[in-house]
């Protein structure tokens, strides 16, 4: 699979996750949920909604491939 | 502790109900089961759905359930590191492991020493990924039981009957060694089907009605000491525990498709592309685990540790007992039954995969590699079933014999050896560059590393506190001892190229993509 800049998605879950001292700390809370874990539960989802398009590209590419 | 006979016996249907579904999945997919393709991987033949199953069961164990709320209970906010952890491991199963799969199909690889010896051609540096391999998870398997213990204990059954000792974890065993010798993965597969309905059932009930019965999320917080809710900052003079947060995620989420159970269950899928799609798919068993690690502070806010009828369970299994009370406090006497049941089932399934991977690791890369190369499909499955029935046999001497601690400080050992397999599986994906004597001595230089840090810290913690020019850096050890591996791995590729380049591969860039 060649590079595309689509694949830099992947990397977003990293920065998101790994850069602690952004999240860490209880305000702006979330129904009584402390900003430290309601930030982390939302990126299990938003963390699968940056894989979606990079998954996309490739069906798209595989497509293309099949096709020639 | 007094028994809760409703509880027991929903929980004994629940389990021999399951049971007998691992014996009947040898006629799911009907196929010789004489082989290791079709014990040891299923056939290779599971869709999106079923592997979702069977990699939500494997990865997501019983004892984490268990594990990850006992952390935030005992700990706050930094046993939530099992959250970032498998989130992260998504984008990495996404990017690397497709690559694996295809490669593994094109040339018949079971596990991951078989990839390292086709693309190396190098035995001695296959053997040392398999030893790690079994090495990393006999203690995992042995949590799995001791996971079945604190349930049991839960539960009030006695931990002797008629005079045996450890009885009902002994019987629980011998469940999980016929089925898995009998069926291998497909016995595993369906009984992670129900063990996965179960846990969800389980979590989506906890969820909502617990926090109801506390008085809500933010009554349940705010009955919490503010300074376990968040991690301490980071100093002028240390990086601090945010950093250390982070290292854990990072390095537990590098470590764990490394694992022989991960990767048992990826290559039995049947497509590369049931592997991408599970990539976005599994990410809801990690918001599963995040609502279930919020039960540590519930467990705080409700005051069990406080209660007297749960005394003995906590001196018998520490912070571990703080999940199985809160239910028995919470919960109806059915209730208990079916979520203990999830739990119990929930240890089955991950531990027959960690038995059925050893196995395949054993026959495959010691017995066909060093002891009986010319054997046949039917001697090489053998040989892994009865492994895997010796791996088993050894966990539960393990935790029948030694304390409960000694298999917690053993599984973290384990993560930071698994660790050390990097270079030569994910990154020889990539690239071969790499030489087999320069990965063997970075593989040496990083376990050997790695376990003397563990064993300076008493083998009580993972976390390095690493003295750099004057400033403290608390680092997950198994990355320490990564990074000195790379480093030797580099060094050493460098020297053995210029002198004796390695050419042996049997590969060719077009097997990795599918």
């Amino acid at each position: 699979m060649k590079f595309h800049p689509v694949y830099l998605l992947l990397l977003v879950p990293f920065v998101a996750l790994l850069w602690v001292p952004f999240y860490d700390r209880a305000e702006p809370s979330l129904m009584g949920i402390p900003f430290f874990y309601w930030y982390q539960m939302a990126w299990t989802l938003l963390g699968a909604a940056c894989t979606w398009p990079v998954y996309r590209h490739e069906e798209r590419a595989r497509q293309k491939e099949a096709g020639k | 502790m007094s028994a809760h006979p409703i509880a027991i016996a929903i929980f004994l249907v629940l389990f021999v109900l399951v049971s007998c579904l691992g014996f009947v999945a040898t006629r799911w997919r009907k196929a010789d089961l004489h082989s290791v393709h079709e014990w040891g991987l299923g056939g290779r033949s599971f869709g999106t759905i079923i592997t979702w199953f069977l990699l939500g069961g494997d990865l997501y164990t019983a004892y984490t359930f268990i594990a990850v709320p006992a952390a935030i209970f005992g700990t706050g906010a930094i046993g939530f590191f099992a959250v970032p952890f498998t989130i992260l491991i998504y984008p990495i199963l996404f990017l690397c492991f497709p690559r694996l799969w295809a490669v593994a199909h094109r040339h018949g690889y079971v596990t991951a020493a078989d990839f390292v010896k086709g693309r190396f051609g190098s035995r001695t540096l296959s053997l040392a990924i398999a030893l790690t391999g079994i090495a990393a998870i006999i203690p995992y398997v042995a949590l799995q039981l001791v996971g079945m213990q604190v349930v049991f204990a839960g539960l009030g059954i006695p931990s002797t009957f008629a005079g045996i000792p450890n009885l009902p974890v002994i019987i629980a065993f011998a469940v999980l060694a016929a089925y898995t010798y009998s069926s291998g993965l497909r016995g595993t597969a369906l009984t992670a089907v129900v063990k996965d309905l179960l846990i969800y059932a389980t979590v989506l009930t906890a969820i909502v009605v617990i926090p109801a019965q506390l008085g809500g999320y933010g009554k349940v917080f705010g009955s919490i000491a503010p300074k376990m809710l968040v991690l301490p900052h980071g100093s002028d003079t240390s990086l601090g525990a945010t950093f250390t947060y982070a290292s854990l995620a990072l390095g537990s989420a590098l470590a764990l498709f490394l694992y022989p159970h991960s990767l048992t269950g990826i290559l039995s899928s049947s497509s590369s592309s049931a592997i991408r799609k599970n990539a976005i798919l599994l990410p809801t068993y990690s918001l599963a685990l995040a609502l279930l690690a919020l039960l540590g502070f519930m467990a705080i806010a409700a005051g069990i540790k406080a209660m007297p009828e749960y005394a003995s369970g906590f001196g018998a299994f520490g912070n571990n007992f703080a999940i199985p009370a809160l239910f028995l406090h919470m919960f109806p006497s059915w209730f208990v039954g079916l979520a203990f049941a999830a739990i119990a089932i929930g240890a089955l399934v991950p531990a027959s995969i960690m038995a059925i991977a050893s196995g395949n690791l054993f026959t495959r890369n010691i017995y066909k590699a060093f002891i009986a190369p010319d054997c046949s499909p039917r001697q090489e499955a053998r040989a892994a079933k009865l492994a895997s029935l010796a791996v088993k046999l050894f966990a539960l001497v393990f935790v029948l014999v030694f304390p409960t601690k000694a298999a917690i400080q053993l599984q973290l050992l384990g993560g930071v050896w698994i660790c050390q397999t990097l270079p030569s599986v994910l990154l020889a994906l990539y690239t071969r560059w790499f030489h087999p004597v320069g990965l063997l001595a970075g593989w040496a230089a990083g376990t050997v590393s790695g376990s003397v840090m563990a064993w300076q810290l008493g083998l009580a913690s993972n976390v390095y506190p690493l003295h750099l020019f004057g400033l403290t850096i608390p680092c997950y050890a198994a990355v320490l001892a990564l990074l000195l591996n790379l480093a030797v791995t580099v060094v050493v590729t460098l020297v053995m190229n210029a002198v004796s380049p390695n050419r042996t591969d049997e590969t060719v860039p077009a097997d990795y993509l599918a």
